[in-house]
């Protein structure tokens, strides 16, 4: 159970006379449950590459497998495809058109033709998985804050029960607490009901604080692919490629620099406190 | 010499169902009083729903007090023969670049402004030129918009405000959408305005590692103003911005735990340099 992405290219306008690289000999095997991050500046194929992944766009070159069968393949269930790798858009609350959020979140498992019923119950769990006030499901989704609407976007993806769920910049635009409440939930959604996360960010603090694995894009390739703690170790090259690393990882960097002996590869404040902290002891 | 003036502003949104009828009366800025000096870099804060945007939209007159007033530039704005006036002196930068953007070519859409109110052509070119050097835009000049990154677009969004000659700019949470090479050059640009154009900005934000820098911080609640000082002031108070749903910058949080931690070091630590220098002198102690 994964999904494998086996050399794909992708060509905008590829019969015009400005042909652009998309994607550019793309490689990626995503095991079932991990947290990954894809970074990657403006431009850069992040979320070009993320709609292959349900099968949005098509390559023009390569395959793409989800779980052994490849989905280019003739007679390929794509729509099914689709209600397993769910796709959040950047601004998802955008797409929310119901006159409840109760019907919204309906919608999708409506689509796949369950029962009312069905739908109904997988509508209902999934906002209770995205944490949203159970008095607030018959409003209006127009009545919402920014970080209320926000989830039953996400539970709009979440009720077409995903077994790998990509988020593209899910907490754009949130205030700081509403950050941390949005990946709370993803993070309880990889733990607790064992998805598999893709989250496209602009914030390198929070990709430190929450993923396993990082995949960095630069002009339609893959730039790198690891750990958190690798990953940032390549700063610098990370800035030239107009990215960043967490604030940790400076901080460390220039006390090591310094003298003092910590170690340079921790990238949550938690970490680093105690890694400080435990050089201070010593003292 | 204060460039805007607040004075107990109240606005309302009103919601109402169907047939008209009133169901529900938001008070989004709840009375709110506050001065903003000429050529300061200010910054608001607030959690989403706080009533910041609120507040800002009446620093152009796109809303006007429904108590109270606001003075800008020594103009009422709620004098609506003196909108335009408002409007050229505080100009507004928005949250998405492609909303913004209206020309085909860069130079044509910051010319947009100055044309529309009747500037000389000689010096709508003269305005361009130099409202493009100042974000750092010039050689993109004859570019299409569609091909810019994000932070390229917003600083074309600058300089459409810029060409204008505004006294004072308006940033609505202007580098939500960017990476980070993206926000550093909006940062920059702005940063650059203020200090060597004088051009005093007001910067609502998300993001605390952007506030660092102002001249002064307003925090807001409810629809009120809970909170003004200096970044180092606001920033020392961890646990009353969390309480807020807003936060301090990685930096500051670092130095926070390592108090707790026992280490003794100062409240309100900003900066990598800082927290580093800190730690040295502790070590060497």
């Amino acid at each position: 159970m994964s999904l494998i992405v086996d050399h794909i290219s992708y060509i905008y306008d590829k019969d015009s006379g400005l042909p652009t690289v998309g994607l550019d000999d793309v490689s990626l095997s995503i095991p079932d449950g991990q947290f990954i991050g894809v970074i990657g500046h403006t431009g850069s194929g992040k979320s070009t590459l993320m709609q292959h992944l349900n099968g949005l766009i098509k390559a023009t070159k390569g395959s793409i497998y989800y779980n052994g069968e490849d989905i280019y393949d003739k007679g390929y269930d794509l729509k099914k495809l689709r209600s397993k790798v769910g796709l959040v858009f950047q601004y998802p609350e955008h797409q929310l058109f119901a006159e409840t959020v109760f019907a919204d979140v309906c919608y999708g498992p409506g689509n796949l033709g369950l029962s009312k019923k069905d739908a109904e119950l997988r509508a209902y769990d999934a906002l209770r998985k995205v944490g949203f006030p159970e008095e607030l499901i018959f409003t209006s989704p127009f009545d919402l804050s920014g970080g209320q609407k926000r989830r039953a976007a996400i539970a709009g993806v979440l009720a077409m029960k995903p077994e790998i769920l990509i988020l593209d910049e899910p907490t754009a635009g949130l205030d700081p607490k509403g950050r941390d409440e949005i990946l709370g939930m993803i993070k309880e959604l990889q733990q607790k009901e064992k998805m598999t996360i893709l989250l496209v960010s602009h914030s390198m603090d929070d990709v430190a604080q929450y993923v396993d694995r990082i995949v960095v894009m630069n002009h339609g390739k893959v730039f790198l692919d690891n750990t958190p703690q690798v990953v940032f170790s390549h700063y610098k090259e990370l800035e030239e490629i107009g990215l960043s690393a967490p604030q940790v990882t400076y901080i460390m960097h220039a006390l090591s620099e310094n003298g003092l002996d910590v170690k340079c590869d921790v990238t949550t404040i938690q970490e680093a406190a105690e890694e400080i902290a435990a050089c201070f002891k010593n003292n | 010499m204060e460039i805007v003036k607040a004075k107990d502003v109240v606005f309302e949104y009103i919601r109402r169902d169907d047939e008209g009828e009133v169901v529900g009366i938001t008070t989004a800025v709840d009375h709110v009083s506050l001065g903003i000096e000429k050529g300061d870099f200010i910054a608001i804060l607030g959690h989403n729903g706080s009533g910041k945007s609120t507040l800002a939209k009446h620093f152009n007159a796109i809303l006007v007090p429904e108590e109270g007033s606001v003075i800008v530039d020594g103009i009422d704005t709620s004098d609506s023969d003196k909108i335009w006036d408002v409007r050229q002196s505080a100009g507004m930068v928005f949250q998405n670049p492609d909303n913004q953007i209206i020309g085909q070519v860069v130079e044509e859409d910051v010319g947009f402004g100055p044309e529309n109110i009747g500037v000389p052509t000689d010096e709508i070119w003269e305005r361009v030129e130099k409202s493009l050097k100042a974000v750092g835009m010039y050689e993109f000049r004859k570019n299409s918009p569609n091909r810019l990154s994000g932070g390229q677009k917003q600083r074309i969004s600058i300089a459409g405000v810029l060409a204008m000659k505004p006294k004072c700019i308006i940033l609505d949470e202007p580098t939500a959408m960017l990476d980070p090479k993206g926000r550093k050059e909006v940062l920059e640009a702005v940063h650059e305005l203020n200090k060597k154009e004088g051009v005093t900005v007001i910067l609502i934000t998300h993001y605390m590692e952007e506030v660092i820098d102002a001249d002064k911080v307003f925090v807001m609640d409810g629809g009120k103003v809970v909170m003004q000082g200096t970044p180092r002031q606001i920033f020392s108070l961890v646990e009353d911005l969390k309480s807020l749903r807003l936060d301090v910058p990685q930096v500051t949080l670092l130095a926070y735990e390592l108090k707790k931690k026992g280490l003794n070091l100062p409240d309100g630590i900003l900066t990598t340099d800082e927290l580093v220098e800190n730690l040295l002198a502790l070590k060497r102690n």
